[in-house]
């Protein structure tokens, strides 16, 4: 392809920063030790992980010893919940809360965990998809171990009241967990103010490799680990640590925090892009709070339009963007979180999530609501298949 | 022009991206995912698995064209699954492609590509779409490689689907298709052709059906001859098909067959290979390719399943979208729910199903 393609899907993954593509590339080719190793090798690559965990506390308000890496953001949900779970379960508390929105990395350890016996409830969640504390207290049981309440969501980008529910949770004696994957870098996160025990984060969200993430667990919170093995990261998290994607993470983390100031220049894009097509394309809705999201999030509802058929013409047209969390064949389900919303199946299979990030400019927006009009009209105006002989 | 091309992950449909790649065309890749692919073993058939969806994807990635998967999962299991299921249940043998084709390939798919400014839809199957200026009317005519023929399954398509359709590799033979695909280092040069119902991998078409039905339906019945004495007793109609000889458990000295299912009565009627011929048959949904029936009889040669060589007959239009037809000779097993498709030559006329 000769013309310029369009990245609007940055909440499924932002491009490396070209320094976190140097510094992986830069530790992977002059630091290969061991970071467990006793010698000068090994005390290498040790300092390479203590400057990326200092990154990475730094970027959330936390001390560094408190991060424990690991290979993705789906790993760190894992590690929070099961490990919680198997944690405070001799002390009989055998429940577990979360929302019906959470990423599927919670949502079905909490389902498999519920196959084992553990007791589960997803808390319920108003049309713009926020949590009320009342609904949180109401859920609450004596033996509850969790509540797992993501920041912000993938989808919508509704931003969770964490420093109103946590408190809740943890007077109620339940640790409380967050996935902060779609926040981090987003808006500022800290640990201290959100009130959490537990925060997962994802380094190729804001910048940095794939396969590569943390979770925060608060000091003195004890979780049983689940990938057993070896003694790394303080016997929580077992497995030699992949320490060029590590540093490439702690990079990407102290640039994510250095720019959040930039945040205010994505939502005005964000807004320019969702204004206009609400003004030019008939028949759209945005759904989720409108004040309370991420600013680089936009989810609309295309009337009478099979979103997969959109996403498939934006494609053709060189523009990237997605219709919520893929699933495994690449194909095309309606969202999860819609329905949770309380949108009926139709609206939730005819929105499309546009995420923008640090590279959109002004003229890809003017550009995708210059050509989605054409391309709504089109889709809507078919003739209806012919009637299927038989 | 824009195409659309429904890439199962087979060899033949390969092979027709490439043909329109090589042709010029500007071609989309479509896959349809037609039932939920993380649930149990029945869901991972032998096309459209994922493992096909995977191939599909490979060979667009190799031949540099975007490849995109449709979830068509509930008009399939709304269209297909349920007509094969009710079929069935009413004592016939369906055949599931034609509807899959009738109703997803050839009226989903089409609206899909209309979508994305595609003039048409093309498929792997081995058949022809030729425009005829004389009479200004689409016809459909048999692939070249006479073993491999799929004309039979798109018997029901219309003129306007037929203005719609490409079928790039009906004018090759298979060896010819899969020597294409090496040529081309295509990953499915070499994989096996599909033959059973996709969506029944195992081939166990009479558990399938169970499954389906309404569980607490009684099924099993008796088996007769055809003086109408009693011979044994079958475990339900679902399980049998017209001209099927095993399965049966009757121990007799000569070798009988199912000559008819008598579903109101739940009875299974057997007698032998004389018995089983036959040279009437009536058909509904009847589809003519031109668009209008005949006037009067005529001379076709007949299919009565995919695997049967046609046969000289006369065919006629007696209602709408209902033909009556006679064979010249007997011809064995004529079934309730197949297929007949009338053929002058290599264009087909036209087609229904079996009453």
């Amino acid at each position: 392809m000769t013309w310029m393609r369009i990245y609007l899907d940055y909440n499924a993954t932002a491009p490396p920063l070209p320094e976190v593509v140097a510094a992986v590339s830069r530790v992977m080719s002059t630091t290969f030790g061991n970071a467990s190793s006793v010698h000068a090798f090994g005390q290498q690559a040790k300092a390479e992980l203590d400057a990326a965990r200092a990154g990475v506390a730094h970027l959330i308000g936390a001390e560094a010893s408190e991060v424990v890496f690991t290979a993705g953001g789906t790993e760190s949900d894992n590690l929070a919940v099961r490990g919680a779970a198997e944690a405070l379960e001799p002390a009989g508390r055998r429940h577990l809360i979360a929302t019906a929105i959470e990423h599927e990395a919670v949502l079905n350890t909490v389902r498999a965990l519920e196959r084992r016996g553990w007791a589960a409830t997803l808390l319920p969640l108003d049309a713009t998809g926020v949590v009320s504390p009342d609904a949180l207290r109401a859920a609450l049981r004596p033996d509850t171990a969790l509540v797992s309440i993501m920041h912000a969501n993938n989808e919508i980008g509704t931003i969770q009241p964490i420093e109103a529910l946590a408190p809740i949770a943890r007077a109620a004696g339940a640790l409380f967990h967050t996935d902060a994957v779609q926040s981090a870098g987003k808006i500022p996160v800290n640990v201290r103010h959100l009130g959490v025990d537990l925060l997962s984060l994802s380094a190729h969200k804001f910048g940095g490799p794939k396969g590569t993430g943390a979770l925060w667990i608060r000091r003195g919170v004890r979780l049983v680990p689940y990938m057993t093995g070896g003694r790394q990261e303080r016997g929580r998290r077992a497995g030699t640590e992949n320490v060029p994607t590590l540093a490439g993470m702690g990079v990407a983390a102290r640039i994510a925090a250095d720019r959040l100031h930039h945040a205010g220049a994505i939502a005005v894009l964000r807004d320019r892009l969702e204004a206009g097509i609400l003004a030019r394309v008939p028949g759209t809705v945005a759904n989720g709070d409108p004040a309370r999201r991420v600013p680089n999030t936009s989810n609309i509802s295309f009337e009478a339009i099979e979103a997969e058929s959109l996403l498939i013409a934006l494609d053709l047209e060189g523009v990237a963007i997605s219709t919520g969390s893929a699933c495994s064949s690449g194909s095309l389900e309606p969202s999860h979180v819609l329905r949770a919303m309380g949108l009926p199946n139709a609206r939730a299979r005819n929105s499309l999530r546009f995420s923008l990030g640090s590279t959109t400019t002004l003229e890809e927006v003017d550009f995708v609501v210059g050509v989605l009009p054409r391309l709504v009209d089109r889709l809507r105006h078919l003739g209806r298949p012919a009637a299927a002989v038989r | 022009m824009r195409v659309v091309v429904a890439m199962s992950g087979g060899v033949d449909s390969s092979v027709a991206a490439a043909q329109l790649v090589d042709a010029g065309h500007e071609v989309i890749g479509l896959s349809m995912q037609l039932y939920d692919q993380r649930q149990g073993a029945e869901s991972f058939g032998s096309c459209c698995s994922l493992d096909d969806l995977h191939d599909a994807r490979r060979v667009a990635s190799a031949l540099g064209i975007p490849h995109y998967i449709v979830n068509f999962e509930e008009q399939f299991q709304a269209t297909v699954v349920r007509n094969f299921v009710d079929e069935y249940a009413r004592g016939r043998t369906p055949i599931p492609c034609v509807h899959c084709n009738a109703t997803l390939k050839f009226a989903h798919l089409v609206e899909r590509a209309a979508g994305l400014d595609a003039a048409a839809v093309a498929t792997g199957h081995y058949a022809n779409v030729r425009f005829d200026e004389d009479c200004r009317q689409y016809r459909l005519l048999r692939g070249a490689d006479a073993s491999k023929d799929q004309s039979y399954f798109l018997f029901s398509l219309t003129q306007d689907q037929l203005s719609r359709a490409m079928f790039p590799v009906g004018h090759m033979t298979k060896p010819e298709v899969r020597a294409y695909a090496e040529r081309l280092h295509l990953a499915v040069a070499d994989k096996p052709d599909s033959h059973e119902i996709c969506f029944v991998p195992d081939g166990q078409t009479g558990d399938f059906v169970e499954r389906h039905l309404d569980q607490d339906a009684a099924l099993d019945g008796e088996i007769v001859d055809s003086s109408g004495a009693l011979v044994g007793r079958h475990r339900g109609l679902h399980r049998f098909t017209v001209g099927q000889r095993k399965g049966l458990g009757l121990s007799k000295p000569e070798p009988l067959y199912v000559l008819r299912l008598e579903p109101a009565e739940r009875r299974l009627v057997v007698g032998s290979k004389q018995e089983l011929g036959g040279r009437e048959l009536s058909a509904s949904g009847v589809n003519w390719i031109a668009g209008l029936p005949p006037d009067g009889p005529r001379r076709v040669t007949a299919r009565i399943r995919h695997r049967h060589a046609d046969a000289p007959a006369t065919v006629m239009s007696s209602a709408s979208e209902r033909a009556s037809l006679v064979f010249d000779d007997p011809q064995l097993a004529i079934t309730p729910g197949q297929a007949v498709v009338f053929y002058d030559q290599d264009d087909v006329v036209g087609g229904g199903w079996i009453d």
